[in-house]
């Protein structure tokens, strides 16, 4: 057994040593020309509360919410789809449309968004060649640009969150509700949609989570006029080698991220007590 | 059952919303194409001519090139030896009772929420006090954790699917373990294997944030090369890059998807 688990408890060590060694640097001065940190001081967590970065937190949460719940609106109809349709080549070919962009890297996916929305790009060509607008319709740097990108790097795994919930649900209790006289609004929103809650659940905290770690959708379509805090980090580290309070931003955003993951799950739960099954 | 107006009714909104969000889905990738083969440099729709100069000029890059060689060496090396490890603890969770098992399950499974950019940053902390920035196994340790999770999850499902009493059938009949595990074993898990390294070495070719944190100039993997080349030049070289990644991330799925069962790996097959 331990020749099978040693390798992993390494790994783990070292996951464990890179996040021990964030905690420490957040805890330690900056010391200005210098790569090396000063000496323990919890000053990093007080200018914390300077309403700049304030600002920063609720713009990245309402970001990540905005998001999750974009995704989840956009995602489901496309899981039940998936899951449901009978064609199996329908089926691969929805797959395959599913699957590809989640390997495609946050990169190409931003670039590409920044050519459909930018204002030389694909929509405004389009609106301004049909005379729906005169002038550009501006996407690129406002919060409802770097959503619309980031709901489409989110989307796979969604759908396959959600698509996995609905697979396993037992389509008797769909037909004895349906046999019973129930419509198919009804027998969703009565059967399936409760029963893919927990389905519900693992998209919306997974969408939450790979939102707040999204760096270069923000970043290149945000222009620095949309932030989020991995955009903050970034700066901080490699622009003023500020590496104490980068740490610090991490270490806060992390249990922020926690925090708000234990919430979602926590309303779930007493979701699932509420509501009869 | 005969099928009322309004149930048609219905079906028929339902697939029209499926093709439309299928549309957002592929709406970049279609955009990014036509944009690949336009001629000219600034970006204009619809294109006036066409042309394959970008694709010349995107494989000629010499920071793309580099790239894409630091991204083989990087993502050959986590994602085998990610394999090894995650398939390996997959094997002692599924097997053996042992302590602080859901502890080091937990631990490993953590870069599932915890972002990047932290991870990153850890990474690149930590290379700095030991002296191992700037080389490539501080960049194939943070990719080996990043992709971890993926390749335990999968091998994880099939092991869970695997009937144990060909084990038994086989150690019943004399096989020694390692027979077993060699002959029975592995042999069983073997796509649970393919599509998890498969996985891995796709996850970890793509992996942007992260590198971005601990790559050097001379390590830069091809996510970070193409993040440069996005802010510094603005011509269509970048498009036609994006496409031949389009394209072999698509066939990779496609092939991926005929041999090993993405609806069987996924989990995501209709029970009943």
């Amino acid at each position: 057994m331990r020749t099978f688990a040693a390798p992993a408890l390494l790994c783990a060590f070292g996951l464990v040593a890179a996040l021990a060694a964030v905690l420490q640097f957040s805890l330690r001065a900056y010391v200005p020309g210098s790569l090396d940190p000063g000496g323990f001081t919890l000053a990093n967590f007080t200018d914390l509360l300077k309403p700049l970065y304030a600002r920063v937190f609720i713009d990245t949460v309402w970001i990540c919410f905005l998001t999750a719940v974009s995704t989840l609106i956009v995602g489901y109809p496309l899981a039940y789809a998936l899951v449901r349709s009978q064609n199996a080549i329908l089926k691969s070919t929805l797959l395959v449309i599913v699957v590809t962009p989640l390997f495609l890297g946050e990169v190409v996916r931003t670039y590409s968004w920044i050519i459909v929305l930018g204002n030389n790009g694909f929509i405004n060509s389009i609106l301004l060649h049909l005379g729906i607008v005169r002038q550009p319709v501006q996407f690129m740097f406002t919060t409802f640009g770097v959503v619309v990108a980031l709901v489409h790097v989110t989307m796979p795994v969604m759908v396959i969150m959600l698509a996995a919930a609905l697979s396993h649900i037992d389509r008797d209790y769909q037909r004895a509700a349906e046999s019973l006289g129930a419509g198919p609004v009804r027998v969703f929103l009565t059967v399936t949609l409760p029963l893919s809650m927990p389905g519900v659940v693992a998209g919306v905290t997974t969408a939450f989570a790979w939102t707040f770690s999204a760096f270069a959708t923000p970043q290149l379509i945000g222009g620095g006029r949309v932030n989020m805090i991995s955009n903050l980090v970034y700066q901080l580290g490699f622009a003023s080698f500020n590496f104490p309070f980068a740490a610090s931003l991490c270490v806060t955003g992390l249990a922020l991220t926690i925090v708000v993951l234990s919430m979602l799950r926590l309303a779930s739960r007493r979701l699932e007590t509420i509501e009869p099954h | 059952m005969p099928r009322s107006t309004y149930q048609r009714l219905l079906g028929f909104i339902g697939k029209l919303v499926v093709v439309l969000i299928l549309g957002f889905l592929v709406l970049p990738a279609a955009v990014v194409t036509i944009a690949a083969f336009n001629d000219k440099a600034i970006l204009s729709f619809p294109p006036q001519a066409w042309s394959m100069r970008w694709f010349a000029k995107a494989i000629a890059y010499q920071d793309f090139r580099d790239g894409f060689r630091n991204g083989l060496i990087v993502t050959a090396w986590s994602s085998t030896v990610a394999l090894a490890v995650g398939a390996m603890f997959a094997f002692a969770l599924n097997r053996y009772r042992f302590r602080f098992k859901r502890v080091i399950e937990g631990v490993l499974l953590s870069p599932l929420v915890i972002p990047h950019f932290t991870v990153g940053l850890g990474f690149l902390i930590l290379a700095a006090q030991i002296g191992w920035n700037r080389s490539y196994t501080v960049v194939i340790a943070c990719h080996i954790v990043l992709v971890l999770p993926f390749v335990l999850r999968s091998v994880y499902v099939s092991l869970r699917n695997l009937d144990q009493s060909y084990e038994r059938a086989a150690a019943s009949l004399g096989a020694s373990p390692l027979r077993v595990m060699v002959t029975i074993t592995l042999p069983l898990l073997l796509p649970g294997l393919v599509s998890g390294w498969l996985f891995a070495a796709m996850l970890s070719f793509n992996e942007f944030t992260a590198s971005l944190f601990v790559t050097a100039q001379r390590t830069q993997t091809l996510p970070v090369a193409m993040y440069n080349y996005v802010r510094e030049f603005a011509d269509p070289s970048m498009a036609a890059l994006s496409v031949m990644y389009i394209a072999a991330t698509a066939a990779l799925i496609i092939f991926a998807n005929a041999y090993l069962g993405l609806g069987k790996v996924l989990n995501i097959e209709q029970t009943r």
